[in-house]
Parts: C-alpha cells; sequence; structure tokens
C-alpha cells in the first residue's frame, strides 16, 4: 500500500491542496498526518475541516504542539507564533478545537511509528538536529522505521545493528529502500512552511510492499498564501518567509 | 540475524541454486537458475554469521541498494535482492571469463594493450559516474570484459552513491578499501569526489605499464598516508622507452589534489582514445618525483590537505563536458564559421572545465580511390587541421582543452555521429547547410546530426538579412532565419 505522509500544514490551504493532488496524481491510497495543522498560516477552518473529513476515510492524525496550544495557553512558542495561535484559537469551532486538541501523540502501525517530534519524549516537542538526537529517538522505539516532522527540514537518519549512525538529505524523487537490517528515522519537511530554502511544499510516500520511501516536493501558489496571512492582519514575517523556505 | 539457508538444491524466491562458484572473506557465489531467465545467473550471499567482519553486511546492504538501480553494459544487471529478515542476497548477472587480475603475472603488458584495456574501463567509469555512483573500489579483480569488448565494473560494496544514504559514511574509523589502489583524499575520509575512481585507474595503469605498484603495496595506515605528500616515481625512470604522452596521462590521474586531475572519466578516455591529441605538460617528460621542498610543503601545509565541502557530483560532470564543433573549413562560409564560433564561445563561457574538439570531415568519393595528397602535392590532412586550430585561435582556449581531428568518411553527417559516440561527447554544434539546392541534392547533414546524435545538438546558422518585399521565400527554412537549441 502507498502511503501518503503529510506533516506541519500550519494551515496553508493552497500548500495542503497542492500536496493532496500531487498524492493523488501519485496512487496515494491512505494519508497519515503528523501534526501541526494550524498556525501561521490563514485558512485553520478550512485545514482542519479537511484532515477531519480524511479520517473519515482512514487517514491517521498525531498531535503538534502547535495543535496542542490550541487547548493549552501556556505553551512555550516565540511572538509570531503565540500571536499566530491565538488568532487560530479564535478562528475554530469548539468541535474542531477538541478534535486538534485530542489528537494522540503517537500512533504505531506494523513495524512504524508515527509522531510529531520524536519518539524519546513526545511531549517535550524536542527537536531532530543532528544524527545523535536521531539515535535518542530510534533507541527509545522498538519500531523499525519511524516518521516525523517539527524540524520543516527533510532528513532520513539511520542507525546500523552495531548503533553507527548515517545521516543523508534526501534528493526529491529518488526512491530509498529501507533496507531491513537497520533502523529508520524519516524527518518528512513541511507542507506549510518549509525552511530548507526550497519554498515548494513538501510531502513523502511511502511503499509498505518496497519499503521504498520517497521525498516529494509539490509547488504551490505561494504569493495567494502569503496574501492570505496579510489580508488577515497576522505577523508579515509569516508571509514573507514563504516565498524563501526559510 | 538468520542462519543461511542456501544449498545446492535450496530454491529461494524462485531462484534454484546450483553449486558455490567462489568462497570470499565478505561473501560466497553461488550458480543460480530461474525458470524465466535465460542468462547465466549468480547469488550472492553475505557472510553474516559470528565472529565474520562487520564490514559484510554493511557492504552487502550497498550493493543491494546500488545494484538494482545501475544499468547498461559496463555493470552486470541485477535480478533480485532478499533481506536479512529472511535470507539476504542479490542476484546478478554472471559475466562470462575471469577479471583482469589473471593478466598480473603477464605485466607490464605493452602500451598499446594497456591504452585499449584502460580505455574501456575509462568509458564504463564515466557511464557509472553519470548514474550517479562512485565505484571507490577499482582495482584488477574489479574488472571483466564482455566478449563484445565493453569493461564491466563489479563488486560495489565500497560504493557511494550520491542520492542514496552513504551506509559506509561513519562505519569504518579507518578508510575501507585496497590499498595500493586508494585515493589520497579517501584517507581524509573524503567519498563523494568521482576523481577517487580516476586515481585509482591511474595506480591501475601504472601498474600495468611498468609493472610495478606506484605506491608499493603497503597496508598500514600511516604507509599509506604518504601519498598524501609523496608523489611516485615518472614512469620514464623506471621505463626509458615510456611514450611522453602515456606519462602525461597517468601522472595527471596520480595528482594528489583531485582539482588537477581529468575532471571526469570521459575526458581521461578522450585522451586514450586520441593520444597523438595529448597535451604534453611538465609532467610528460619528468625522471624525477618532486623535490623535498615541494613535498615537506605539502605534509606540512594542514590546508592543502583538509578535506572539502561536499562536491555535488552531477553538477561536475555537466561542468565539465566533452562539446564537438564540426566544421566545413573548405566549403562552409566565412559567416557561418563565425557565428559557429560565437556559439561555441557562449557555451564555453560558463564552462572553465569544458574541451572542445573541433572535427571536419574530409570527404572520400564513393568510387574514386582518394589520394591523401591534393593536386598540387599538399597534405590534405595537415592543411585542414591547421585550418582548425586557425579557426579556434580567437577562442583563445588553453592548449589542453582544445583537440582537433579529421576524419575521412563518404558520410559526413555518419562520421560525426560515430565520433561523438566513440569518445562520449556531451554536445555537437554544427552549422546548417546554407544553400538549399546543396541541401535538397545532399540531405542535410546537420538534420541527420540532430535527429540521431546521442547527445545534445545546437544547428548554428547565421542571422539572416530581412528579406526584401516581393523576393522568393518559398524555401521553408526561411520562415524561421534562426534555428533554436534542441
Amino acid at each position: 500500500m502507498l502511503l501518503g505522509i503529510f506533516t506541519d500544514i500550519h494551515a496553508n490551504r493552497q500548500a495542503f491542496a497542492a500536496c493532496l493532488e500531487a498524492a493523488r496524481l501519485r496512487g496515494v491510497e491512505r494519508m497519515i498526518c503528523l501534526g501541526d495543522l494550524v498556525g501561521y498560516g490563514a485558512d485553520p477552518e478550512w485545514t482542519v475541516e479537511t484532515v477531519m473529513n480524511l479520517v473519515e476515510r482512514g487517514a491517521i492524525v498525531v498531535r503538534g504542539n502547535h495543535d496542542n496550544a490550541v487547548g493549552v495557553l501556556s505553551e512555550n512558542m516565540n511572538t509570531e507564533a503565540q500571536a499566530a495561535i491565538e488568532w487560530t484559537r479564535g478562528r475554530l469551532s469548539a468541535v474542531q478545537r477538541r478534535f486538534l486538541t485530542e489528537l494522540p501523540m503517537t500512533l504505531a502501525e506494523d513495524d512504524r511509528l508515527y509522531v510529531h517530534s520524536e519518539a524519546s519524549s513526545p511531549p517535550r516537542w524536542r527537536y531532530v538536529r543532528s544524527a545523535s538526537d536521531a539515535a535518542r529517538s530510534m533507541i527509545a522505539t522498538s519500531a523499525q522505521v519511524t516518521f516525523c516532522g517539527h524540524i520543516h527540514q527533510p532528513m532520513l537518519y539511520s542507525m546500523s545493528v552495531t548503533a553507527k549512525m548515517t545521516s543523508f538529505v534526501p534528493v526529491s524523487n529518488v526512491p530509498v529502500q529501507l533496507l531491513r537490517g537497520r533502523q529508520w528515522l524519516a524527518v518528512v519537511g513541511s507542507v506549510g512552511q518549509p525552511r530548507d530554502g526550497d519554498p515548494a511544499a513538501c510531502f513523502v510516500t511511502f511503499d509498505t510492499d518496497t519499503r521504498e520511501i520517497t521525498y516529494c516536493r509539490a509547488p504551490y501558489d505561494v504569493e495567494a498564501a502569503a496574501q492570505r496571512i496579510r489580508d488577515n492582519g497576522l505577523p508579515l514575517w509569516l508571509a514573507e518567509r514563504l516565498s524563501v523556505g526559510r | 540475524m538468520v542462519k543461511s539457508i542456501v544449498a545446492p538444491g535450496a530454491e529461494i524466491d524462485g531462484f534454484t541454486v546450483g553449486e558455490c562458484v567462489h568462497q570470499g572473506g565478505m561473501a560466497t557465489l553461488w550458480s543460480v537458475t530461474h525458470p524465466d531467465i535465460a542468462v547465466p545467473l549468480l547469488m550472492k550471499i553475505p557472510r553474516v554469521s559470528e565472529g565474520e567482519d562487520p564490514a559484510a553486511i554493511v557492504s552487502f546492504e550497498m550493493e543491494q541498494m546500488i545494484l538494482p538501480r545501475l544499468s547498461g553494459p559496463h555493470v552486470p544487471a541485477c535480478f533480485g535482492t532478499g533481506d536479512f529478515a529472511r535470507q539476504a542476497y542479490v542476484v546478478i548477472e554472471r559475466i562470462p571469463g575471469e577479471t583482469l587480475y589473471r593478466r598480473i603475472s603477464e605485466l607490464p603488458l605493452a602500451y598499446e594493450e594497456a591504452r585499449g584495456l584502460v580505455g574501456k574501463i575509462a568509458l564504463a567509469l564515466a557511464d557509472l559516474h553519470r548514474q550517479n555512483v562512485i565505484h571507490h573500489d577499482i582495482k584488477p579483480s574489479s574488472i571483466m570484459f564482455r566478449e563484445r569488448g565493453e569493461a564491466v565494473l563489479i563488486d560495489y560494496g565500497l560504493s557511494h552513491h550520491n542520492q542514496l544514504p552513504d551506509l559506509l559514511q561513519e562505519e569504518f574509523r579507518l578508510p575501507y578499501g585496497t590499498a595500493p589502489y586508494m585515493a589520497p583524499e579517501r584517507l581524509l575520509g573524503v567519498r563523494d569526489d568521482p576523481r577517487s575512481d580516476l586515481f585509482s585507474l591511474g595506480v591501475l595503469l601504472y601498474f600495468f605499464t611498468t609493472g610495478v605498484r606506484p605506491f608499493g603495496e603497503t597496508e598500514t595506515l600511516r604507509g599509506m598516508k604518504r601519498r598524501l605528500w609523496r608523489d611516485p616515481h615518472p614512469p620514464r625512470r623506471l621505463r626509458a622507452d615510456y611514450p611522453p604522452w602515456l606519462q602525461e596521462v597517468v601522472l595527471r590521474c596520480l595528482e594528489i589534489d583531485p582539482v588537477w586531475r581529468y575532471p571526469t572519466a570521459s575526458q581521461l578516455a578522450f585522451d586514450l582514445g586520441n593520444p597523438d591529441q595529448v597535451k604534453l605538460t611538465g609532467r610528460a617528460e619528468r625522471l624525477k618525483r618532486d623535490p623535498l621542498s615541494t613535498v615537506w610543503r605539502r605534509r606540512f601545509n594542514r590546508e592543502l590537505t583538509l578535506p572539502r565541502a561536499k562536491a555535488d557530483m552531477a553538477a561536475q560532470l555537466a561542468s565539465s563536458p566533452i562539446v564537438a564543433v564540426a566544421l566545413d573549413t573548405v566549403e562552409g562560409s566565412d559567416e557561418l564559421n563565425a557565428a559557429l564560433r560565437v556559439t561555441a564561445a557562449r557555451i564555453l563561457a560558463t564552462l572553465p572545465s569544458a574541451r572542445l574538439a573541433c572535427i571536419n570531415v574530409l570527404k572520400l568519393g564513393r568510387i574514386t580511390i582518394d589520394r591523401t595528397l591534393d593536386e598540387q602535392g599538399q597534405n590534405k590532412h595537415i592543411d585542414r587541421m591547421v585550418a582548425l586550430r586557425h579557426w579556434a585561435t580567437p577562442l583563445k582556449l588553453d592548449e589542453n582543452r582544445l583537440t582537433v581531428h579529421v576524419l575521412e568518411a563518404i558520410d559526413p553527417a555518419s562520421a560525426i555521429l560515430e565520433f561523438a559516440d566513440v569518445n562520449r561527447v556531451d554536445h555537437i554544434i554544427i552549422g546548417a547547410r546554407t544553400s538549399s539546392m546543396l541541401r535538397s541534392l545532399l540531405g542535410s547533414v546537420s538534420s541527420k546530426v540532430a535527429s540521431e546524435a546521442p547527445c545534445t545538438v545546437t544547428v548554428v546558422r547565421p542571422q539572416r538579412l530581412a528579406a526584401l518585399a516581393g523576393e522568393d521565400t518559398s524555401d521553408a527554412d526561411s520562415q524561421s532565419s534562426v534555428f533554436p537549441s534542441f
């Protein structure tokens, strides 16, 4: 089965719509969302509604720190993120807010683990910035493949049976077979706010039969998404960073 | 880890196991058959039991990732892989014959034979590098030849794929590979420079033409590190009759800093295929190694030996193309030849490592027996080469970036196409024949080249002046005065 894995959508309607269409063209059969549906972007209602519809058709979703912040007032966030989350809270219905705050922190399926930040301590929202961060996450789980998001930069780590690490910046559209002899941590790039220098929206596909992961990019109408942010009076930097992918 | 279930008669994923044909340190090889596959097959099984070298597993994983992605005549075709969950294996095409290692007792080989062998290996490497793979274990026992002559590179256990995770990245404290052939930068942990393979091939060429390994057979890290500052004895010191062009090629491959080697395997193959066109430098005639002052400067100047930032393999290959310009120095108009020069200059301007091969076809009659001398007794061949060099002078290219070739053929388009194929040309620049009468009689050389070439072709046509009102414009080509690149 071909899985489509999305993370850090951040209420960017244009980016998420482009990814869903790209995933459909690639033949994705099942959707997985690794959290942070909202925050930063200007279309939280549409995004949450779209994901809730996907869940009805079998998609699974875990909770991100921005989803969590919709319900918890004391989340540790920078000023712009805080401003965006307060604005978001006012836009969502009670049903949508409850959907976000009641999402599970992690989900396991066969030999795979889905988590927003990393596996060693999901509620601490730690970033995977290095091979040693990745090792800490992999040691904490028996899953052979962990999928996470949170840092908005695609990466692929592996750990051999003798605990030797490899780190790799994935090349778009080049499938990599996740060999069974080692553990893998796939950091999925962001749909709605890429920060690796490429403004195109990012997602991955994973074929559960061939065990091939493919990092994909979906170009979208960045200016339209930025204009929505400006029109809604959200911090201007949140609009500007979309066009540079930083 | 599961115990190996491989034994004669066993069946694994449709493959029936036959006899064990080789037991190596890292893997065993078995002949296998499959009802749907006609070619002879080998199954490679890694040694993974307790007490075996842990490198065997990682090397096997690398082969398992890389082999299924390779294609073409220079690699063994891959027919299936199995992972450690049940039985780890790869099934590959069995190449008949033996590896180049068999020839070691016959060294040194004749220069001409070594040139031919190494030229074929360079073409195989060019093909491999184009598929984003650096072999990292080029040595006689990794090389075989098909019956039709193409070199085949086997054993990808130490290879690096530029678009896949490098599982050997942090696996070993010491560089892993075959000591006598290992490039100096490998000792510093650099695994992403395709020119490391050119160094290894230079070691092989030196060894096969002198009978001596340029850096000896040392296996210690300390002994191997000497090649970071100490250059080998020039081959001419060992064999007085060593051709200068060959020494030029060998020593360029063995340059300590990859920047001074050939930028691509295609360019090395080009020189081996055209020895009379090799630009000789100070390397060609040397009889001594570098003076101690130079060696010490290298040894104690740490900056020179620091690993560089990650190279983008595809970008490096793309920046070092072989560009061929086909010129008609006899019938071609000055205007067209000038336009060809402008186009060539534009293409070369952004590519400091590109080479330009100027080619001209000396047309042979179908019936008449052509003589090399013309009516005035002048050598046509030499005249044409002089004319080609003259054409290229305004481009102000370094001598080692420019070669000239006069091809003799009945059909010019076929000759140009064959030259491009044999020399792995990346880009052909050719002029459109302007006279529509001649074109209709003889057919267009440029259109045949453009439609059949194995690479990019740019057809050049001088900008035509605007037609006067009422002038005949029945010639379809006059609708567009400049052909775009395609």
